[in-house]
């Protein structure tokens, strides 16, 4: 939402979670998310333990505690709504600290705040141990069409380029004095994204063209293939498999 | 405006995506037509373009800042079903990459920023370039009410998706009046940025703007006439 992307996500390491191939990664990620939401909210054991789950993963992958809570920041305008949920649900009043809240608004809260949270740490490690490159190939074998993975690898490969390019424009307006304070700045930031837009589809128009002239008809040649073993699969099937245990523990409990 | 895990219950995020799929597939099959050969390039160019044109924000009102969404501005410069896909991958990779708006949210999110966005905004924009003057002005007057239109009209699809599976306990009426009306502001600020780009591409390289093909003579070479004997005519300039 607000918060930039600026920084760079992949922490390069050679732990087991860093050797899984990309798409046993992916599908074990997205079963697990899909475990964390499908649980009921009153069991807050249950999140309790799919947090250690992820604790544990992290700690196998070596990455820091510090990397991943820095990360979590992307997070916050959310955290905001779900602060304000209490104080704007329907449903039975309650008073905590003096303040009437809404009991099923603490419980929406709640439940936004940890599905959320869980689910931001899963995304936030599988970036930090796989390459963006290896994500792709990764969602191309989970038979992502492939002129959508060819799209994202274009857009992986020029964005660092396009930002800088609207950096230097943003240094070119800033050295002429300009500083956007009000409405009236518009027209000056938008011809900058016009001449942006024009800059990104011309150098479009030119790496098509240095790509036909090499060969390109239609579709990337595959240069380097990601294959899955079934012991990779058992392994990466881990944390979805222990969700499950979890989940369904949370389902059964009265 | 990138929806979050946990926002919306199990059920209903499925659903989405399965709305996000088709729509996806759709503009597959279209984008191919509109571009041919050239889509991948050409998409993944634009799709870096509304990436980074996401980090440009402009001041809203009273110290708070808005960024631009530019799912009508991707279609109103390559066309809807290329817009879609550009959107749509720009949203794939920041929920991959960067934990911008959770993976099992995913479909809420490209149905509400690309789908209804260009769906809502690029025919607007059409309905409007085809009971208008064929002028540039009535390109950039089009392109602001779309884009301005645009805005609220996922923050109501996006209400639509919350009646039908909302994990809070919060009135329908109070989330639609509270999206919708922050979304109006964050909608002017769009349709503003939206309007004034189009129309400086229009400017420069009228022939790339998708939506208005047709509408503008292509822009032509002028050579000043020489007499037919003696020299050139020493310019005025």
């Amino acid at each position: 939402m607000g918060a930039g992307h600026a920084h760079r996500l992949y922490l390069p390491g050679a732990s087991p979670v860093h050797r899984l191939p990309p798409q046993c990664k992916l599908v074990a990620v997205l079963a697990f998310v899909l475990l964390v939401v499908a649980t009921p909210r009153e069991r807050i054991w249950a999140f309790g333990v799919y947090a250690l789950l992820l604790a544990a993963v992290t700690v196998a992958a070596r990455v820091p505690f510090r990397t991943v809570a820095r990360r979590i920041v992307i997070e916050v305008p959310f955290v905001a709504f779900a602060f304000l949920m209490p104080f704007v649900a329907e449903g039975e009043k309650i008073t905590v600290l003096g303040l009437r809240l809404s009991e099923s608004g603490l419980w929406g809260a709640w439940n936004i705040l940890a599905k959320g949270t869980l689910g931001v740490v899963a995304s936030i490690l599988l970036a930090a141990t796989t390459e963006p490159r290896l994500l792709l190939l990764g969602i191309e074998r989970l038979r992502m069409p492939s002129l959508i993975t060819q799209i994202a690898t274009f857009m992986l490969r020029y964005g660092d380029v396009v930002t800088a390019e609207l950096g230097r424009m943003k240094v070119a307006r800033a050295s002429r004095g300009f500083e956007a304070r009000d409405i009236r700045a518009t027209g000056v930031l938008a011809k900058s994204v016009g001449a942006l837009f024009l800059r990104s589809y011309e150098r479009g128009e030119r790496v098509h063209l240095a790509m036909v002239s090499r060969g390109y008809d239609g579709r990337m040649p595959v240069l380097y293939d990601v294959g899955a073993t079934a012991m990779q699969w058992t392994l990466a099937a881990v944390l979805p498999l222990a969700a499950a245990l979890v989940a369904l523990a949370a389902w059964m409990s009265p | 405006m990138h929806v979050p895990d946990g926002f919306i219950d199990a059920p209903v995020s499925i659903a989405a995506g399965a709305v996000a799929v088709a729509g996806i597939g759709i503009a597959l099959r279209g984008a191919r037509r509109e571009l041919d050969d050239r889509t991948a390039p050409l998409a993944g160019l634009t799709a870096a373009f509304v990436f980074a044109a996401q980090m440009l924000n402009f001041p809203v009102a009273a110290g708070t800042s808005g960024h631009l969404l530019g799912g009508t501005l991707a279609a109103i410069l390559v066309g809807p079903y290329t817009g879609v896909l550009c959107v749509s991958v720009v949203l794939l990779m920041q929920a991959l990459l960067f934990a911008d708006g959770g993976l099992t949210a995913l479909g809420v999110n490209i149905t509400t920023m690309a789908l209804v966005t260009v769906l809502a905004g690029y025919g607007l924009f059409r309905l409007l370039l085809r009971m208008l003057p064929k002028t540039r002005a009535s390109v950039a007057a089009a392109s602001f009410v779309a884009a301005l239109v645009s805005v609220p009209a996922a923050a109501a699809a996006f209400t639509v998706i919350y009646a039908a599976g909302g994990t809070a306990d919060v009135s329908i009426g109070k989330v639609a009046t509270a999206m919708i009306g922050v979304h109006v502001l964050i909608g002017i600020g769009e349709a503003l940025i939206t309007a004034a780009t189009v129309s400086s591409v229009l400017a420069v390289r009228p022939d790339l703007v998708y939506g208005a093909r047709g509408l503008m003579k292509p822009l032509e070479l002028r050579v000043a006439a020489r007499k037919a004997d003696g020299p050139a005519e020493p310019s005025r300039a």
